[in-house]
């Protein structure tokens, strides 16, 4: 199979865009409801840019691609995302 | 290059592509039934939207003017879909004229499940997100949709001479 | 400490080879502003055409920058065959040479000395020991008396990360168990085999204790174990997972 990693590896590429680390956060999935970290998403790379999908029912929750001086970002697959201060 | 989650592993046995219609009827093919159509060699390039290219690389498959021969549509836009979910879309006047293909053969085997086999599709003259892996389906549109990346970033048409990468 | 991540260059003043496939680089990197235990970084290397590919790492060891010092950061890279990172990594890297890094990064998989005072189990498989050797030398460093465990899946003893330091670090808060799939020490035999649920519960802290759980490794070994530890009783928010995967 296609190997997906943790949400953990977004933390790269999400830290510039964000002020304060979105992989401790918690996320609810929009498909099934399920809130969780996102770095317990599972993260595909292989693909033109990067796929977040729920771990408990594969749902995309979010991705990003790098388009050199743009990041373009989803987060259509979240109905919330918990922040810390 | 272009998955976005789990590899499907598709039998060929259970394989089958459905084209959808403007009319929403389905027309149906059996692995056997593609190859039915003809199979061709193919040698081309490839762009892949990471900057590399590969120069004439070797394929066979069968030509997408072979599986629209019979679909009457006024609908211009294609919506490839694949199993697993992703979708790509793309005109139809791109699809035809010997300009695309189901490709079954890459480099002298069969394609492999990380390569999108059974079949994918083989749209060499656009970017190679457009040639959609694991290829299940094609559904006529009235207008251009965008597939998965084109809504996640993604160019909406995807010219690789004009380097159409991201919106 | 919250150190906002940012590009580096880091130079490389040291390699070694750490296991029969992996190297260890040691990095002088004079903007780092030091790391949590288990966080991790992106290399990125940029071919001269102008491709670039950036990979993940766990931190294995860091120290801040000080006035007059550079930070230091320890990385040990396993090497992935065809990868397009991993094995310049391994293989092509020298002294003197520069990369460039972003970090440090994550905050979800990290471990700080007197956040919790509830017992810690480590679970690593092969080269996913990486961060959890960094928690447990912060927790030795910092003198830190929570109860540390950590059990190591690993092929055989030349396949052993970090293997004098973990030993070092055995003593009364942090013990050390060794699981062999391959091959055991020859002067010290024992079973040979894959980890399985008897012996992930006879080899770790038993959830009664409400241990916090990291469990780090290949995408397969990390859903097995975490599958095993929620049937042994483990809340699944105790359980905190990173996985590496076969990533060319």
């Amino acid at each position: 199979m296609t190997h997906h990693l943790d949400g953990n590896v977004l933390a790269g590429a999400l830290s510039e865009v964000f002020a304060s680390d979105v992989t401790a956060a918690r996320g609810r999935c929009a498909g099934c409801g399920q809130t969780s970290p996102i770095a317990e998403a599972m993260v595909y790379t292989d693909a033109p840019g990067l796929v977040a999908r729920c771990a408990g029912c594969d749902q995309v929750l979010a991705t990003l691609v790098d388009a050199g001086d743009r990041v373009i970002l989803s987060l259509a697959g979240l109905t919330a995302v918990e922040l810390r201060r | 290059m272009l998955s976005a989650g789990p590899t499907p592993r598709v039998d060929t046995a259970d394989w089958e592509l459905v084209l959808r219609d403007e009319t929403g009827a389905d027309h149906r093919w059996s692995w056997d039934e593609l190859l039915a159509l003809g199979v061709e060699d193919v040698t081309v390039d490839i762009h892949c939207v990471t900057h590399w290219s590969r120069l004439d690389m070797s394929w066979r498959g069968v030509s997408l003017d072979k599986v629209f021969e019979d679909v009457e549509s006024e609908h211009e836009f294609v919506m490839a879909h694949s199993y697993g979910g992703y979708t790509t879309n793309i005109p139809l006047e791109d699809l035809l004229d010997g300009k695309a293909w189901i490709a079954i053969e890459a480099d002298g085997g069969p394609l492999d499940p990380e390569h999108g086999g059974p079949a994918r599709l083989l749209v060499p003259h656009l970017y190679f997100w457009k040639s959609a892996k694991w290829l299940r389906g094609l559904t006529m549109m009235p207008d251009n949709d965008p597939g998965f990346w084109e809504q996640y970033g993604y160019h909406l048409y995807g010219d690789p001479w004009k380097e159409e990468r991201y919106w | 400490m919250r150190a906002r991540p940012a590009w580096h260059v880091a130079t490389v003043t040291e390699t070694r080879q750490e296991t029969p496939t992996a190297a260890r680089l040691v990095l002088d990197v004079p903007t780092w502003p030091g790391s949590v235990a288990g966080a991790h970084l992106d290399v990125r290397l940029t071919a001269p055409d102008g491709y670039q590919a950036s990979r993940s790492y766990s931190i294995a060891a860091s120290a801040p920058a000080a006035p007059g010092t550079p930070g230091r950061v320890v990385l040990a890279v396993d090497e992935v065959p065809d990868g397009e990172v991993s094995p310049f990594l391994v293989h092509d890297v020298r002294v003197g040479d520069q990369l460039e890094l972003h970090g440090p990064l994550g905050a979800f998989f990290v471990w700080r000395p007197g956040e919790d005072d509830r017992p810690v189990q480590l679970v690593g498989g092969g080269s996913g020991v990486v961060p959890l050797y960094a928690m447990a030398a912060a927790h030795g460093a910092a003198g830190d008396e929570t109860p540390f465990r950590l059990l190591y899946s690993v092929r055989t003893p030349a396949d052993v990360y970090f293997a004098d330091e973990l030993a070092a670090l055995a003593g009364p808060s942090f013990t050390l168990d060794l699981v062999w799939t391959r091959k055991a020490p020859d002067d010290r035999p024992g079973p040979v085999g894959r980890l399985t649920r008897e012996s992930l519960a006879a080899l770790t802290v038993p959830a009664d204790q409400r241990p916090r759980v990291f469990v780090c490794g290949s995408t397969g070994f990390v859903e097995t174990v975490a599958a095993w530890l929620q049937e042994l009783g483990h809340a699944a928010d105790d359980i905190h997972t990173e996985r590496f995967g076969g990533l060319t």
